[in-house]
């Protein structure tokens, strides 16, 4: 999976704490000006790939090339890479001004050219007038964006965020999601971002690496990720869905809860074991004597935009989202079209979330 | 009931044994032996004899203050280390000694530097002269610093121990090589350990008595051994009782000034 003209490449990278396997063969490409996401629950991995990128972790195996050149060796302090830390991780014995000054300081730049560029940085993160304040006395969303402009300062070519919006409710969470792509598309840097929570990662990203224990599930735009799941953890990790079990009759027929359904779907040979993912918002409920398949609407919960229902249909239940209710108890039956059917191959190991 | 009550015990006392002390001193320190209303216990205490002895006490615990410093530090920093973490004898062995009293240690250490004592028995042995080990400044001071040096080293391993990795690990990030990120993060954010070290540890040395007296061989005095003689020897509760004031208000003092240069350091004193 690695590229000449990557930015970023990650080769065979193996790594363990103890017993346990953190990172099991990662390999992994970033261009230049990507925003990259890497998403997976809490102990996939994720965090201990970001550390290994910005220097704080060293892989048991691997190479890691910047530009071509392994940077393995560099410690941390001698990347060209910043990072926003989990919680922030500011200096409470210095105010705002002296925590973004902080690796200028140490650049020895002149005194002049860094109170032009920290009073930009406040611009950008909209805290102009905050120069004096301790970081203690600021809301988590102030620190927030203070520990984004203390490792913007540096221009870095890649700044590395570790769930950076993860203190934050949800609210503020959004804003900030919009404002950072907005820097990131703006400053033209590479960003590789991680967090567990799917919905910013497919706002945000170009580029989603969906992980768990210690692997690469898929690599792909957010569209692609969430339309065509490589298999049953992305699509259940990846929105909600319907994942049953299926066999492919031939190219572009499969079958399953008892039915014979077209797909889209061709290549996976004749009478093969596979799963079949179906999103909620995809199943559609018509009259009972018209759809593809019957059943009974065991329970419906409101959402807010759409009723979320759960029909029984053999000895599956169905989760289905619709804007019109069908009452409990309620005959129905359902319909899907072709396209919205997603075949993957069976799991080998064993990811039944 | 009230929660408030279950601070009655401790109030009682303190009443007792904290504020009752306290106005008792204060009353004989202002009468004389007869109980009449007097200054001359205070005037008393500003004669050379008295002052210089104040001023002895005052720079061996300055003395005692900085060696302590200047080994608990790089020891505390030692101790909270990452490669440190799973060695818990040596942290034990450390503050062992802390754990018994103060006159044992001093009597051990009496042992030690006597002239009948087992270093000179050993330099005996090996052929060289007995040295005067006992008796002077230097066996008080490192009396002292032997004593309160646990006291420098446990305040600033806290606040190294509790101190975020992740700041340390930012501070890198920034591209702060070692050197800089003790200097700029590290140390800095130890100053409040530092400061309540220094206080736990200047506290005590400036009004040391037992340790002068065993190590300095009766050759000299220090200001707790002064009011100590006041009031055991010499049964004048009056002057004794005016020194203890004098001593109490330059402590006092002391905690004042330094609470002031936390302050200033943290810019607010946010600890």
């Amino acid at each position: 999976m690695s590229r000449e003209n990557a930015l970023i490449n990650l080769i065979g990278i193996h790594k363990s704490f103890d017993e346990t396997k953190a990172l099991d063969g990662i390999d992994l490409f970033i261009d230049k000006r990507e925003f990259i996401t890497l998403l997976g629950p809490s102990g996939c991995g994720k965090t201990t790939l970001l550390r290994i990128i910005g220097g704080f972790e060293s892989p048991d195996e691997g190479q890691l090339l910047f530009e071509g050149k392994d940077i393995l060796d560099v410690p941390p302090f001698k990347r060209p890479l910043n990072t926003v830390f989990q919680k922030y991780a500011l200096f409470t014995h210095l105010n705002v001004y002296d925590n973004i000054a902080f690796g200028l300081k140490l650049k020895k730049l002149p005194k002049a050219e860094i109170e032009t560029r920290i009073k930009r940085m406040l611009q950008l993160v909209k805290m102009t007038g905050y120069e004096k304040r301790m970081v203690d006395q600021l809301s988590g969303g102030q620190q927030q964006r203070i520990a984004i402009a203390r490792a913007l300062v540096n221009q870095p070519e890649v700044l590395l965020l570790d769930e950076p919006l993860g203190a934050l409710d949800l609210k503020l969470r959004r804003e900030m999601q919009l404002e950072l792509k907005q820097m990131q598309q703006h400053l033209g840097i590479t960003f590789v971002y991680v967090t567990h929570d799917q919905e910013e990662a497919l706002t945000m990203s170009d580029t989603v690496v969906v992980m768990n224990e210690g692997r690469i599930q898929q690599i792909g735009t957010p569209k692609r990720i969430y339309d065509e799941p490589e298999n049953a953890f992305v699509a259940n990790f990846i929105g909600e869905s319907n994942i049953l079990s299926g066999t492919m009759i031939q190219d572009e027929l499969v079958s399953f809860a008892g039915g014979e359904f077209e797909c889209v779907d061709s290549g996976f040979g004749e009478m093969q074991p596979v799963d079949v993912v179906i999103r909620p918002e995809d199943v559609m409920l018509v009259g009972e004597d018209v759809g593809q398949l019957t059943g009974e609407v065991t329970s419906v919960l409101f959402k807010g935009v759409h009723y979320e229902m759960m029909v029984q249909v053999g000895d599956y239940s169905w989760k289905v989202h619709s804007t019109t209710m069908q009452p409990a108890g309620s005959k129905v039956g359902i319909t899907i079209v072709p396209f919205n059917i997603h075949i993957m191959h069976k799991e080998e190991s064993s990811h039944e979330a | 009931m009230k929660r408030s009550w279950f601070a009655m015990p401790y109030i009682a006392w303190m009443a007792m044994f904290t504020i009752a002390p306290l106005l008792l001193v204060v009353f004989f320190a202002f009468t004389n032996a007869d109980g009449q209303f007097t200054l001359i216990n205070l005037r008393n205490f500003f004669d050379p004899t008295y002052l210089s002895i104040l001023w002895r006490s005052l720079y061996l615990a300055f003395f005692c203050t900085i060696i302590c410093l200047l080994i608990g530090y790089p020891a505390a920093f030692f101790l909270a280390s990452k490669d440190f973490a799973k060695n818990q004898a040596l942290f034990v062995l450390i503050l062992l000694p802390m754990w018994m009293n103060f006159l044992l240690r001093t009597y051990a250490m009496m042992s030690l530097l006597e002239d009948r004592g087992i270093i000179n028995n050993m330099l005996v042995s090996l052929g060289f002269e007995r040295l005067e080990l006992i008796g002077n400044e230097g066996a008080v001071l490192l009396g002292m610093v032997y004593n309160f040096v646990p006291f420098m080293i446990l305040p600033i391993y806290t606040a190294l121990k509790k101190m975020d990795t992740r700041v340390i690990e930012a501070a890198e990030d920034l591209g702060a090589n070692p050197f800089n990120v003790f200097r700029r993060v590290v140390f800095p954010l130890s100053i409040p350990g530092i400061v309540s070290g220094i206080t736990m540890v200047f506290m005590p040395a400036v009004t040391t008595f037992a340790i002068s007296r065993l190590l300095g061989s009766g050759n000299f005095w220090l200001f707790g051994d002064i009011i100590e003689r006041k009031f055991l020897e010499s049964n004048d509760w009056n002057f004794g009782s005016a020194l203890s004031l004098i001593m109490m208000l330059l402590i006092i003092a002391s905690i004042g000034l330094l609470n002031k240069a936390d302050a200033k350091q943290e810019g607010g004193g946010a600890w």
